[in-house]
């Protein structure tokens, strides 16, 4: 959208497009005309069953939802209302402030690639690049921070999977990877790293050895 | 002393079975025999100080809960997102039980019936992990006493400060709340929540296991205990290391890390998180310790350091540092929301070269008012680090600006570029 400013670059006051300021917010809606998929209305229930008070589910019912329509569109908001008995307005409201919920259509692979100290340090900025470079259109390369895998830096986390240290080079592979379905580079996996302090790699988890010393 | 760390590379340590084999949930047997306010006696004898990063003694916060019967909750914030932090990950990625045993005992001692594991949406992976852990836990009837959940979060670092956690958690929009009343005494839906980090909880389990006055005897006077700390950035050997809380910090960075690349020299560390100020290399010989940290005018944080070696300019980690609080800030609070804003435009104009050395007491002004104006400390944890590099390498903004003054055209930053469309930072 097209958003009027003035030379100093503060915006116009206004609305950006006209808005009814007349007509009443959603209320919740009606499950009779709102149709909701079954294992996703499934989910969302055995969510609210975990805590005491349902609104608690509406991270998870949103992610849910999400999974299930590919980003927070107006039809998934709805139907999470729908099912929690809440107004779209305010999941939309929680939705927006959360990085994790798109409030635009996306792209189905996510590329999450971490741009924090820790891994610009190790030339980050040049594997987003050459990530950016190397995807197409089915790829969503944004920029995520802090993603709390700084040992691997500079990393990316790639449909969830993190993957590093990342080289410009690895780029290629690792789009390649993904479009096969085969596990993303899969000897740079995080889940297969040892921890880097080599004592704890050596002993033994013995606590109840000790304990009878 | 390897406590948390032990044999964690041992494969199938995140299952019940290698983890009861390795003696896991023989504290949990010997807590649930023993009176409740023991065990609080007992953490507090062992001074645990909070990992997460305010250090505040978890023996005393137990205290603080009330007793009687009612709905009471215990979070477990293992919405690590401070950047340079990510030992947590590998503590519940590897050893879940651990914390669930934790979180078992944390729960009697308390009296808490509910208890949730908020965790930060991008560990999905060990979400699963954990989410698995638990079930198996609650099959062997080992969580009988205490109803426990994973709960996801969707991407929002200032979740990880208490009370934003904790509106999260209730399903809102994750703003933090003002202090008092704290979340002892009303905090998850207004009921008296005790909140941990996980590595606190996960300490738990060998503190009743070695008795409290045991385990303070490891560390030192004030900062007892072990650590687990992340070290990352110019390292020649980034991860996460158990050590003694007192060690020196040389050690850390040179010893276990590898210090930074050949021929290179530490310029500046952050000790605890992108949140601490930062120190310099002549701080290195300082114990690594809450209290030796203070008084150096830093913090010790969730111990996690970032070392920056002198290839790199102060301005790229200021300007890193102060846009990623920019993108986080809530904007609930005006001082953190503009202070956050204005200090990466200012960073940005001196990048630009059109700053001139005046604007950098306005900048230090800034962080000034920031720091202990708002709810929460995410302003001051961009406040506090930005204004310690002011200070420290004040020289070195002087000579950039001084340097693009001088250049006949000023273009738009040509080593870090205007981000893509699209994506956030």
């Amino acid at each position: 959208m097209d958003i009027k400013r003035f030379s100093h670059g503060s915006r116009v006051p206004g609305w950006d497009e006209p808005v009814d300021l007349d007509k009443d917010p959603a209320g919740v809606p009606d499950p009779a005309t709102t149709p909701v998929p079954d294992d996703l209305r499934a989910e969302i229930e055995d969510y609210m069953s975990r805590y005491p008070d349902r609104r608690s589910a509406a991270l998870p019912a949103l992610r849910a939802a999400q999974r299930h329509h590919g980003w927070c569109s107006p039809e998934a908001v709805e139907q999470v209302a729908c099912v929690m008995r809440l107004t779209p307005g305010y999941l939309d409201a929680v939705a927006t402030f959360y990085d994790m919920l798109e409030q635009e259509p996306k792209p189905p692979h996510d590329v999450y690639v971490c741009t924090n100290i820790s891994c610009s340090l190790r030339g980050a900025r040049d594997v987003l690049a050459a990530l950016q470079e190397a995807a197409d259109d089915s790829f969503n390369v944004r920029t995520f921070e802090c993603l709390g895998a700084c040992d691997i830096a500079p990393m990316a986390s790639v449909n969830g999977v993190y993957v590093g240290p990342l080289e410009t080079a690895d780029a290629q592979t690792l789009v390649d990877d993904v479009k096969a379905g085969r596990p993303v580079l899969e000897a740079k996996q995080l889940a297969r790293r040892p921890v880097a302090d080599e004592e704890a790699r050596s002993s033994q988890p013995s606590p109840s050895a000790e304990a009878r010393e | 002393v390897k406590l948390l760390f032990k044999g964690i590379d041992e494969p199938g340590l995140n299952t019940l079975d290698v983890y009861r084999r390795h003696g896991g949930y023989e504290s949990l047997r010997r807590a649930m025999a023993m009176e409740p306010d023991a065990i609080v006696a007992d953490i507090d004898a062992s001074g645990l100080r909070g990992r997460g990063g305010a250090g505040f003694q978890m023996g005393k916060k137990a205290a603080f809960i009330p007793r009687g019967a009612m709905d009471k909750y215990l979070v477990c914030n293992a919405d690590e997102s401070e950047p340079g932090a990510f030992k947590d990950r590998e503590l519940m990625q590897k050893n879940p039980h651990q914390l669930i045993e934790g979180i078992a005992i944390a729960a009697r001692a308390t009296g808490c019936n509910r208890a949730f594991i908020y965790i930060r949406g991008e560990y999905d992976y060990v979400a699963d992990i954990l989410d698995a852990a638990v079930e198996e836990a609650k099959q062997a009837g080992l969580l009988d006493h205490v109803v426990l959940w994973v709960h996801r979060g969707a991407g929002a670092y200032i979740c990880g400060e208490e009370t934003a956690l904790l509106d999260s958690l209730e399903g809102k929009r994750g703003n933090p709340r003002l202090k008092p009343p704290f979340p002892a005494n009303q905090g998850l839906y207004q009921g008296p929540t005790l909140i941990n980090n996980v590595e606190t909880l996960s300490t738990v389990p060998h503190i009743i296991r070695m008795t409290g006055a045991e385990y303070a005897k490891l560390g030192v006077e004030n900062s007892s205990g072990t650590k687990v700390v992340s070290v990352s950035g110019d390292v020649q050997r980034p991860g996460n290391y158990e050590i003694e809380l007192g060690i020196p910090s040389r050690e850390l960075v040179y010893g276990l890390a590898g210090g930074p690349p050949e021929g290179r020299k530490v310029k500046l560390w952050f000790p605890g998180g992108s949140s601490s100020p930062v120190l310099t290399a002549e701080h290195l010989d300082l114990p690594y310790d809450f209290d030796s940290m203070a008084k150096a005018g830093s913090m010790l944080g969730s111990g996690s350091i970032i070392v920056v070696d002198d290839s790199n300019r102060v301005l790229d980690v200021a300007l890193w540092t102060a846009r990623f609080y920019t993108h986080e800030s809530c904007g609930k609070c005006t001082p953190c929301r503009e202070g956050t804003n204005w200090t990466t435009k200012m960073l940005e104009r001196i990048e630009r070269g059109e700053a001139t050395p005046m604007d950098l007491e306005v900048m230090a002004g800034v962080q000034e008012q920031i720091i202990g104006n708002c709810l929460c400390v995410l302003g001051d944890s961009m406040a506090m680090p930005i204004g310690s590099m002011i200070k420290h390498f004040r020289e070195e903004f002087e000579s950039h600006m001084e340097q693009r003054r001088l250049e006949p055209v000023a273009t738009l930053s040509d080593t870090q570029g205007p981000l893509p469309t699209g994506v956030h930072s």
